[in-house]
């Protein structure tokens, strides 16, 4: 079973195998602690619903959209729209479809390959991982892919790109530590279109969204791929450690102004932690979830759809 | 539009001003304000219920009538619930009685264990002990080549083992052996990330501890983390028993509420915080500063003990001479500004002041950090003459500066404005005129 910010999740039958014969480990999500709250609770008092708030807030998904969520429910209860507590699952279940259906967005088309796609975060969120497992994705669907290891900071960042670039079967183009990201960044490109590759998915090093200098760095790579390759880049991913609680939504915000983010990974789903960070980061910034993390391995990066998601949890 | 937890605080005790007393109305607003305040700053929701009452329970009762102005007594009230949980004081670091002392760093994937323990391998060596580092992640990609390359940046010793043995118990062992045949006081462990509730990594854990027994077993947490903080730190806790707690990244902007959690649930103190990049960014952690800077005091102690280690003493006595006696020229000048750089990088300093007046404005301005390389190569372009007395440069002089530096003659003409405002100010500052002026001051670099 997966564990995800509402319950769990049915992935692809072949992953679903997968994962059964693995671990067994039974947590309680979102949907689940909502069900505990409720049982036995027929009567709708201003007791219950503070406690359904503080359910939502235990998820991450913070105050103010938890509270509007409530003021919502509230509101439909004082209008005698909702008699018993055991209708409150599904509506809280409907506000949050509504936030991550606004949020949807398409992949981006690209006519010409390569496509090119840049990955951002801030320290220990899981990029080179990420990227790992979706160079693997892409070379399963056939693609052919070219890692760029534009992280020239991180002391052995380029040797473990090399590595996940040696287990999915596609060639890193890497300078020097130290070197400029976007001289990386302007070889691997030049490299993908000499090799007509399919994929471009480019490493880039973890900063802290405060650092406004850093962040002037993410601006110059994003106008050196533009010059390359018409449109590029055409995905920039932010990944962000599902554990992150409330600064996940300034490091959206502040990763969208510098690097114009497309999409959201989130990371380390398959601990504890929720992510709920993200329902506050779609509803404020429009960012879809593109994939989730939810393991160590290659397989463990799913996509992600809201309706077969919420469906899951809440119709079964 | 992001506030922080302590301008939250502010405002909450700026409407409380004016208002005679505490009264159950206008405390239950502050409250609900601070409980806002502190589950945004990602504190655990429980914490913050028990907090909160702690809180309450203290402002309602005897301790109301006192000589303070409500916002003052509401100040003081948390601040002293915070501290309470945080501990009252700075925690030390242990040593084994028989060296090597073994230390641990622990933590989930990505909390920052391997920049951790060179940084602590940094400062232990900078207090006097011989630290032997060793990476026993056989796991993630490179993990082993990351703690190699960032001990050898910092020339510290690290155990590397055979380039074969993915054993993290014999790798462990190992360098705690190398550690006593060369005389190594510590040994530090960077370990592995792991899941809480990944049985069989943390079982590795318990074996690697029961062989070692390690005097330290720190922590490593993530100061963005948000409410699942409590459950990872619990779980580390109750399978390995932790010691301490490193907490990484404050320097961003995250309010750092996961300290607070933490503390809590597993009692264990915060021994220190990660500040920034660099292999010296790691200060020991002071519960008290850390709660005072949550209420928007400021963490002046930081920064004093910050400045008292980069500022030259007997230069700053000759510097209030000069500017008392209105001697203060270029060359002063430069040189206060490149005291000014080795505290660090300016956000950093400007995060450790108290966040009202004058600084509050500071907070938001962008410091740029090539414009002081810039006046600094100013300066170093005039000559000495110039230098000593701005009233001799003229035009091409100016033209000359500029191009020597290699700015422009507007760059050198706003340089020698500024010069001659922070003359003056620092002239009025000393003739004991501090006060309204300082907050019309236009620094330079804060454009």
């Amino acid at each position: 079973m997966i564990q995800t910010l509402f319950g769990s999740v049915e992935p692809e039958p072949s992953l679903l195998e997968r994962l059964k014969a693995g671990v067994e480990k039974t947590r309680a999500g979102l949907a689940s602690r909502i069900e505990e709250t409720l049982t036995g609770r027929k009567v709708i008092d201003a007791e219950l619903l503070e406690e359904l708030e503080y359910t939502l807030i235990s998820a991450d998904i913070g105050v103010r959209t938890s509270t509007e969520i409530l003021d919502r429910i509230r509101q439909r209860v004082d209008r005698r729209l909702v008699h018993d507590a055991s209708e409150l699952r599904s509506l809280i279940g409907e506000q949050l479809l509504e936030i991550l259906q606004g949020a949807e967005r398409p992949l981006p088309r690209v006519s010409d390959p390569p496509a090119v796609v840049m990955v951002v975060g801030v320290n220990g969120s899981g990029k080179t991982t990420t990227i790992g497992k979706l160079a693997q994705r892409y070379r399963g669907e056939g693609h052919s892919v070219l890692l760029c290891a534009a992280d020239t900071f991180r002391a052995a960042a380029i040797e473990q790109l090399e590595v996940w670039g040696q287990r999915a079967g596609c060639e890193v183009i890497r300078q020097k530590p130290g070197a400029d990201p976007s001289a990386v960044l302007f070889d691997a490109l030049q490299a993908a279109k000499a090799r007509r590759v399919d994929y471009v998915i480019v490493d880039t090093a973890g900063r802290l969204q405060t650092k406004s200098n850093l962040m002037a760095e993410l601006e110059k790579m994003r106008r050196t791929a533009g010059r390359v390759i018409d449109g590029a880049p055409h995905e920039v991913l932010l990944v962000l450690d599902g554990t992150t609680g409330q600064n996940g939504l300034e490091q959206a915000r502040r990763f969208t102004e510098t690097s114009g983010v497309t999409g959201l990974v989130l990371t380390k789903l398959d601990g504890t932690a929720k992510g709920g960070v993200v329902v506050a980061i779609m509803r404020e910034l429009n960012l879809p979830i593109r994939y989730v993390g939810v393991g160590e391995k290659a397989e463990d990066l799913l996509p992600f759809e809201p309706e077969s998601f919420i469906r899951s949890i809440f119709e079964a | 539009m992001f506030d922080n937890l302590s301008e939250k605080l502010q405002r909450v005790f700026k409407n409380l001003r004016g208002e005679g007393k505490l009264t159950a109305e206008n405390m239950e607003s502050a409250l609900r304000e601070i409980r806002v305040a502190l589950l945004e700053a990602d504190v655990n929701f429980k914490v913050v219920k028990q907090l909160i009452e702690g809180v309450k329970s203290k402002a309602m009762g005897e301790e109301v009538l006192t000589s303070f102005s409500p916002s003052q007594q509401v100040i003081k009230i948390v601040r002293d619930e915070m501290i309470k949980v945080l501990g009252s004081h700075a925690s030390k670091v242990r040593f084994a009685n028989a060296p090597p002392s073994v230390m641990f760093l622990v933590g989930l994937q990505g909390s920052g264990k391997t920049t951790s323990t060179a940084k602590l391998g940094r400062w232990l060596s900078r207090n006097g002990h011989s630290p032997l580092l060793v990476s026993v992640d056989v796991y993630r990609p490179a993990a082993r080549e990351q703690l190699r390359v960032l001990a050898n940046e910092l020339r510290l010793p690290v155990y590397t083992g055979e380039a074969d043995d993915h054993q993290p118990l014999s790798l462990a062992k190992a360098a705690k052996r190398e550690a006593m045949q060369t005389g190594r006081d510590v040994v530090l462990v960077d370990t592995a990330g792991r899941l809480h509730i990944d049985d069989e990594l943390m079982v590795e854990l318990s074996e690697l501890k029961s062989s070692l027994s390690p005097v330290e077993i720190l922590f490593v947490a993530d100061a963005m983390t948000g409410q699942d903080a409590v459950k990872s730190a619990e779980a580390f806790h109750q399978r390995l028993g932790i010691t301490g707690v490193i907490l990484t990244k404050m320097d961003g902007d995250a309010r750092g509420g996961a300290a607070l959690s933490i503390r809590h649930v597993t009692g264990q103190p915060l021994k220190f915080v990660g500040v920034g990049e660099k292999p010296d960014a790691l200060e020991p952690f002071h519960p008290d500063r850390v709660a005072s800077r949550i209420l928007g005091m400021g963490d002046v102690l930081s920064f004093i003990e910050k400045a008292e280690e980069a500022i030259d003493k007997k230069k700053a006595e000759e510097m209030q001479r000069k500017l008392i006696e209105n001697e203060f020229t270029l060359e002063d000048f430069r040189d206060q500004i490149r005291q000014l750089k080795k505290l660090g990088p300016l956000e950093s300093i400007l995060g450790m002041m108290p966040q009202v007046g004058m600084f509050k404005e500071l907070k938001n301005v962008k410091v740029d950090e090539q414009e002081i390389t810039r006046v600094v190569a100013i300066i170093d372009s005039m000559t000495p003459k110039e230098r000593a007395n701005h009233m001799i440069i003229n035009g091409s002089r100016r033209r000359r500066i500029a191009r020597g530096s290699g700015t422009s003659v507007q760059e050198v003409n706003q340089l020698l404005k500024q010069y001659g405002q922070a003359r003056k100010m620092m002239k009025e500052i000393s003739g004991g005129m501090m006060g309204k002026k300082l907050g019309k001051l236009k620094l330079p670099f804060f454009g």
